[in-house]
């Protein structure tokens, strides 16, 4: 491993396919959404360019990092990039939660006559301010939208508890799995890393059984405020966890070509914190979507 | 500083070049209501805070701008801190922030409570018009743009009170505590009064309050202050305050006037007749979106001219209008002979040929 | 320990591929600022647009959707097409070379948030030309304005928005990892210019608030297409929860194009005062209090919303907070001034203008932060006139400012300082025809975003569009000064064109070279180029 210099990379087209790709894809699917032809294709196309660049520029990386061109300091970026995008992420689950409690706390109520808002159950008659909102003050929304009501909840001490015990072990699983890998116990570190990919792939068996559940009872996207926020957060947690899952994989693979060692692994910690991360917004939901 | 002279004269040339007759304000108002005189006078309280900071600020800028030029000599000093100045001047604007706060915070309390209301009146925005109901004394109305500004728009010769003229004023009387609700059909619009100081958010689906009390009789102008879509700057508001008899004469008006519409919705109309209110009825609310000509605005507003809806079944045309869709908004509060004489406009007009609807058929259709 | 390595070692490639797949950051500080140039070129034509149709009373060049239309692109292009890039693009130029770096901590991610770009603003653009035409709901985009009530184009609209906080986030991380990682070891972080301290500052606001913007257009989203309710009262939402989400990020956005320019003007002002900054340390904590109480005043915004009146005492009372760090900012620039021996060289010509006319932005703001008065001020012209004076006057004075004083060291020649001074007198005037009078037009009660306007508002619209025009046509002759100076220009006759100069990208060698510090700067030359010494 270098020492000396600080890595700075020439050229690369990596990015450039990466804009293309992520443009496409967004195109295409503002197209779909209008029910243009060829949304849907080109949607298509653009997420194979995203992942086609994910794998090469990902690939160059580990290319050079197996090569050992970076040293301490470079590591050390990644570490900080790394963290401050988990940070981000954490923000855009905050502006879900944000949503999560306002609505809960303030515009519920409200719609119901609280705080100054004595007057509003006039245009609303018969509704009645409660959370979870089976009910929705209007039947239509606005761009024509018919509200699912009268939905059965989700019992928390269900499946969810289950998934809760499912990622925090899994949390613990890959702690272990870093404490292979730091006392150099390949075949440990293996079985850990399997046992948290299961974990993580159980948790994602389970959530879609329930939401198969939770749509049979009458819980919709369209099943206003309280539906709006559960699959949104549900959901964004659920493609996270795909995520993490999917990256988790890579590293087990990258394990087994041996490219890490007991003090440079920089990539399977990124992945634990991505992993951690996934779990704690995991203990938020579970709480503040399923149980309170 | 000669540079400034060009910049006067450049200024002076700019402003008496238009008609220097034209009235022009350079303030707030102060207004008809104590709240608005309350308003002013914090306004001005902190506009002369800050020309005040503003004199020493600039005034120690310019004065270093002039006594320390190289130009002229000045060796530059070497201090770069001093942990007493900077107590000092984080100290002082606390203290004057703290003296703003103290009458701003009585006057925001004043105005966001009212105990008891002797009037109520309900405003409702849609795109783009406001609807004024009372309530209490069951009468109710739309006020929209002023035909005569509409038509001068697009030409040299503007009327008085250009753009800020309505059809049907809101009247309200003086020395009266009036509470207004204010929500909206469609997207958030904002009942400004400037004489009133009354500015709220007209929220859908939610109702906000807010108050006033007139001192003066006379006629206050206001506009939609939230930004509404195509015809945000369309939407006035006039207010015409007047005594306390004069409102309870203009009540037992408006409700005779609204009985003999209810009476003409069960007779049956010729088509002339609907045709010719339709006309206006279309013109004052309907154009705005599908355009004078019913072309609509492609992707946006459809086209009344040999749409499927204008041209097919009534029952849908009349589900269509009374309930909105999507951007189309309700008109359920049109009364009536109203609706059926604009729908049948709709269905005749602009080369349709759909079928003529009589007010008992938008009865039927509620 | 801190020098770069390299495959090979012979510079830049040529021809486009160059700008393609570059690495460097001087090279992508490049490319951020000229597209934020053609950014502010397409923004402000937009503008002239708005100015000519408001030149007088009545419609005479477009219809009231298509104002709308202009406003909308025009406020959403100038702040994520303009001021932003051409931040980011300071910064790229810049803080490898004030910490003593080869390079920016992750080039290769670099290259990426600038690409990004280039494809949201034609994505943007684009909306222009499709059936109902450009998003027209105000930068602000409130619900349910922009989702029951939007042409089709607005979900062109929210991917590019997306794109956008993706390129800003990546930036921002880039920056930290810069800043915290790839500083010269010798150097403590209270050696770093202000520069640094704010660009650092400003990207902890950078990640904090995109992603929220981020999920609020994606609520957005799935209000329009998928039957969600966030912002739907007839479901249970609230569009005034769209405005909280919104804030939440947009008020920080504000101070995210504003501290910057703080930084630079902190470089500036010093320079040709030829006396050291006063109060460094006040400096960096003022800006971070700034950055603080951005997160914690954004309903100030929404005093009309009908907010319990506990809330808007309180925002009322946190907004006005925020005056005491500038305020320090403010003073502590004044007193580096005072006894200082002054020269007014054009970058210090934009400087003191700074000076003058953000603070007159401030007092405004101020203003609007009084609740009560708000409810006069809001939504008219008053509060266009403010953020105008803040951002035209700050935020783009400051990256005028900058680029004229880092240009000659960048290409190791001189501008024409005769025209510059014209330029600045020519665009200090007129911007002032511009903005001024819409105080008193918000004052009369203009509301903002109306395309026709009643006849008492006349005059002051006239001068108001003659002073656009004027400035507008000031921009021409900024971009012939830039070019000229790049190509014709006198080389500069030392390493420090500014003699008084300090900062250690002045001890480079101009035009700086490819990588810019090769082997990290001692301790003595840090604290010898640092700003409180
Ligand atoms: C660079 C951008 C920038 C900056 C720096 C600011 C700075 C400030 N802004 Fe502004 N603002 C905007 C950009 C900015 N703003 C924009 C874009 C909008 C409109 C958004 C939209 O609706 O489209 C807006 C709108 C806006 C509003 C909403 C108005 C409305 O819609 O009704 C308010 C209300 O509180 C406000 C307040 C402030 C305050 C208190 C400051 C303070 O930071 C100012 C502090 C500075 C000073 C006060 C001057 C210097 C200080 C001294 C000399 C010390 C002594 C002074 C005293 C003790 C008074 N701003
Ligand atoms: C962020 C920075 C920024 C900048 C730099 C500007 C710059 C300018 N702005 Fe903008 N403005 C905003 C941010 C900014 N604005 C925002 C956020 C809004 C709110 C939007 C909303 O309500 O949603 C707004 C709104 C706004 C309005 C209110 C619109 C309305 O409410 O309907 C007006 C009206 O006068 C205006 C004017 C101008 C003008 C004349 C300039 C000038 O400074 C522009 C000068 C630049 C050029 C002109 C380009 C270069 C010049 C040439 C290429 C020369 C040739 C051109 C000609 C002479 C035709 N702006
Ligand atoms: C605020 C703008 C607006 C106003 C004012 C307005 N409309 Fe509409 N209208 C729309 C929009 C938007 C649609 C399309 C609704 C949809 O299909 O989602 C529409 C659709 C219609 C249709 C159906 C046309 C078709 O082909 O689908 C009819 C009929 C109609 N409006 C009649 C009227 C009448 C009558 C009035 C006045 C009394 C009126 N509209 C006022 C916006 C408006
Ligand atoms: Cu209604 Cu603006
Ligand atoms: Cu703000």
């Amino acid at each position: 491993m270098s020492n000396q210099d600080y890595y700075v990379p020439h050229g690369t087209y990596w990015p450039i396919i990466g804009s293309i790709g992520i443009s496409t894809l967004f195109v295409g699917f503002a197209n779909l959404l209008h029910d243009v032809s060829w949304g849907g294709p080109v949607m298509g196309l653009g997420g194979t360019i995203v992942v086609f660049m994910l794998f090469g520029w990902l690939g160059t990386v580990v290319n050079e990092s197996v090569g050992g061109i970076y040293n301490k300091q470079v590591d050390r970026s990644f570490r900080w990039g790394m963290s401050w995008f988990i940070f981000s992420e954490v923000m855009f689950f905050a502006a879900f939660f944000g949503a999560l409690f306002y609505a809960r706390v303030l515009s519920v109520p409200w719609l119901g006559g609280a705080g100054n808002n004595l007057f509003t159950p006039e245009l609303w008659e018969g509704f009645k301010a409660a959370w979870p909102l089976v009910s929705t003050p209007g039947a239509i929304g606005q761009n024509g939208t018919e509200f699912s009501v009268g939905f059965e909840l989700v019992d928390a001490w269900g499946l969810p508890a289950l998934n809760t015990a499912l990622l925090l072990s899994s949390g613990v699983t890959i702690t272990y799995a870093h404490h292979a890998l730091r006392n150099g116990h390949r075949n440990a570190l293996i079985a850990w890393m399997v046992a948290t990919i299961a974990l993580g792939v159980l948790f994602l068996g389970f959530q879609i059984t329930e939401y198969g559940h939770a749509y049979h009872e009458g819980l919709r996207l369209t099943s206003g405020v309280y539906g709006s926020t559960f699959y949104l957060l549900t959901g964004f947690h659920g493609f996270h966890v795909t995520v993490g899952a999917i990256m988790l994989t890579v590293i087990l693979y990258r394990i087994q070509k041996g490219h890490f060692s007991s003090e440079n692994h920089f990539a399977f910690e990124g992945v634990a914190w991505y992993w951690h991360f996934v779990d704690v917004v995991w203990l938020g939901l579970f709480i503040f979507v399923y149980w309170l | 500083m000669k540079k400034l002279l060009p910049l006067t004269g450049i200024l002076t040339a700019l402003l008496s070049s238009k008609s220097a007759l034209a009235e022009y304000g350079l303030n707030m108002t102060q207004g008809v209501t104590s709240t608005s005189q309350d308003i002013y006078d914090l306004h001005m309280l902190i506009f002369w805070v800050c020309v005040a900071i503003g004199v020493v600020v600039f005034g120690a800028i310019f004065y270093s701008i002039i006594a320390f030029r190289k130009s002229q000599g000045a060796k530059a000093a070497h201090f770069h801190e001093s942990t007493t100045v900077e107590f000092i001047w984080t100290g002082i604007p606390i203290l004057i922030l703290i003296a703003m706060a103290i009458p701003a915070s009585k006057v925001l309390i004043d105005i966001e409570t009212l105990e008891k209301a002797d009037l109520t009146v309900k405003v409702t925005g849609h795109q783009w018009k406001w609807q004024y109901e009372y309530p209490e004394q069951g009468i109710g109305y739309i006020s929209n743009l002023a035909q005569t500004s509409k038509d001068a728009i697009g030409s040299d010769k503007k009327p008085e009170n250009y753009l800020l003229e309505v059809d049907n004023p809101l009247v309200l009387p003086v020395d009266t505590k009036i509470r207004f609700l204010i929500t909206s059909s469609d997207v958030i619009h904002n009942w400004w009064v400037p004489e009133l100081a009354v500015k709220q958010d007209g929220n859908p689906g939610f109702i906000n309050d807010s108050w006033t009390e007139i001192a003066e009789e006379g006629v206050y102008r206001g506009q939609c202050a939230e930004l509404c879509g195509k015809d945000h700057g369309f939407m006035p508001i006039v207010v015409e305050a007047v005594s306390k008899d004069a409102f309870a004469a203009w009540i037992a008006d408006q409700k005779a006037e609204e009985e003999a519409a209810a009476a003409s919705a069960t007779i049956v109309w010729s088509e002339e007749e609907l045709m010719a209110s339709g006309e206006n009825i279309y013109n004052a609310s309907c154009s705005g979106c599908h355009q004078k000509d019913g072309s609509g605005m492609p992707g946006v507003f459809p086209a009344m001219s040999g749409s499927s809806i204008t041209n097919g079944p009534a029952a849908d045309h009349l589900s269509i209008v009374i309930n909105g869709k999507g951007g189309m908004p309700a008109f359920k509060m049109l009364g009536d002979s109203d609706l059926a004489s604009v729908i049948t406009y709709e269905r005749k007009a602009f080369g349709n040929n759909g079928s003529v609807v009589q007010p008992s058929d938008v009865t039927s259709a509620r | 320990m801190n020098t770069a390595a390299h495959d090979d070692h012979h510079g830049p490639e040529k021809g486009l591929l160059r700008w393609i797949k570059a690495t460097n950051h001087k090279d992508i500080g490049t490319l951020y600022l000229w597209f934020a140039f053609a950014m502010l070129i397409v923004g402000g034509a937009l503008a002239m647009g708005i100015r000519a149709e408001l030149l007088h009373p009545g419609l005479q060049l477009m219809n009231p959707h298509f104002f709308n239309q202009l406003t909308t692109m025009h406020g959403l292009i100038m702040v994520f097409g303009a001021i932003m890039p051409a931040m980011v693009g300071l910064a790229n130029w810049l803080i490898p070379t004030m910490v003593g770096a080869p390079d920016m901590a992750l080039p290769r991610l670099n290259n990426w948030s600038f690409w990004v770009l280039p494809f949201a603003a034609l994505i943007l653009v684009s909306t222009f030309f499709m059936e109902g035409g450009a998003p027209a709901f105000g930068w602000t985009f409130y619900a349910p304005l922009s989702t029951a009530f939007a042409p089709d184009s607005t979900d062109f609209f929210i991917f590019a928005v997306h794109l956008l906080g993706f390129s800003s986030i990546m930036g921002a991380i880039n920056i930290i990892a810069t800043v915290l990682n790839m500083r010269a070891p010798e150097m403590r972080l209270m050696d770093m210019p202000l520069f640094v301290w704010t660009w650092l500052i400003t990207s902890f606001l950078l990640i904090g608030a995109m992603p929220v913007l981020a999920g609020v257009v994606t609520m957005m989203l799935t209000d329009r297409n998928f039957g969600t309710a966030f912002f739907d009262a007839t479901g249970g939402g609230d569009p005034v929860m769209f405005q909280h989400i919104f804030w939440f990020f947009g008020h920080p956005e504000v101070y995210i194009m504003i501290l910057p320019a703080f930084g630079i003007i902190s470089h500036i002002l010093p320079t040709f005062s030829r006396k050291p900054l006063f109060g460094y340390s006040s400096m960096v904590y003022a800006t971070a209090s700034i950055a603080f109480l951005s997160y914690i005043v954004w309903a100030h915004h929404m005093y009309a919303t009908g907010m319990p009146v506990a809330a808007e005492l309180y925002f009322m009372y946190a907004t006005m907070l925020i005056a005491v760090p500038t305020g320090v900012k403010v003073f502590n620039w004044v007193a580096t001034m005072w006894k200082g021996s002054l020269t007014f060289e054009a970058p210090m010509l934009w400087a003191l203008s700074f000076l003058f006319l953000f603070t007159i932005g401030g007092f405004s703001g101020l203003m609007l932060g009084i609740a009560p008065a708000d409810i006069q001020y809001h939504d008219t012209y008053f509060v266009v006139a403010h953020f105008h004076y803040v951002l035209v006057t700050g935020s783009l004075w400051a990256i005028i400012a900058a680029t004229l004083y880092w240009l000659p060291k960048w290409v190791g020649k001189m501008y024409n300082e005769k025209l510059a001074k014209i330029h600045f007198w020519w665009a200090m005037i007129s911007v002032n025809v511009l903005f001024f009078p819409q105080h008193f037009l918000g004052l009369a009660g203009m509301p903002r975003r109306i395309p026709d306007y009643a006849l008492q508002f006349s005059d002051f619209n006239w001068i108001s569009s003659i002073g656009a025009f004027a400035f507008g046509l000031s921009f021409i002759l900024f971009a012939y000064i830039v070019v000229d100076c790049i190509r014709n220009g006198s080389p500069t006759n030392s390493e420090r064109p500014w003699y008084s100069a300090k900062g250690l990208e002045w001890t480079l060698s101009s035009p700086i070279p490819y990588h810019s510090f090769n082997t990290p700067p001692s301790r003595a030359q840090i604290l010898e180029e640092s700003q409180h010494s």
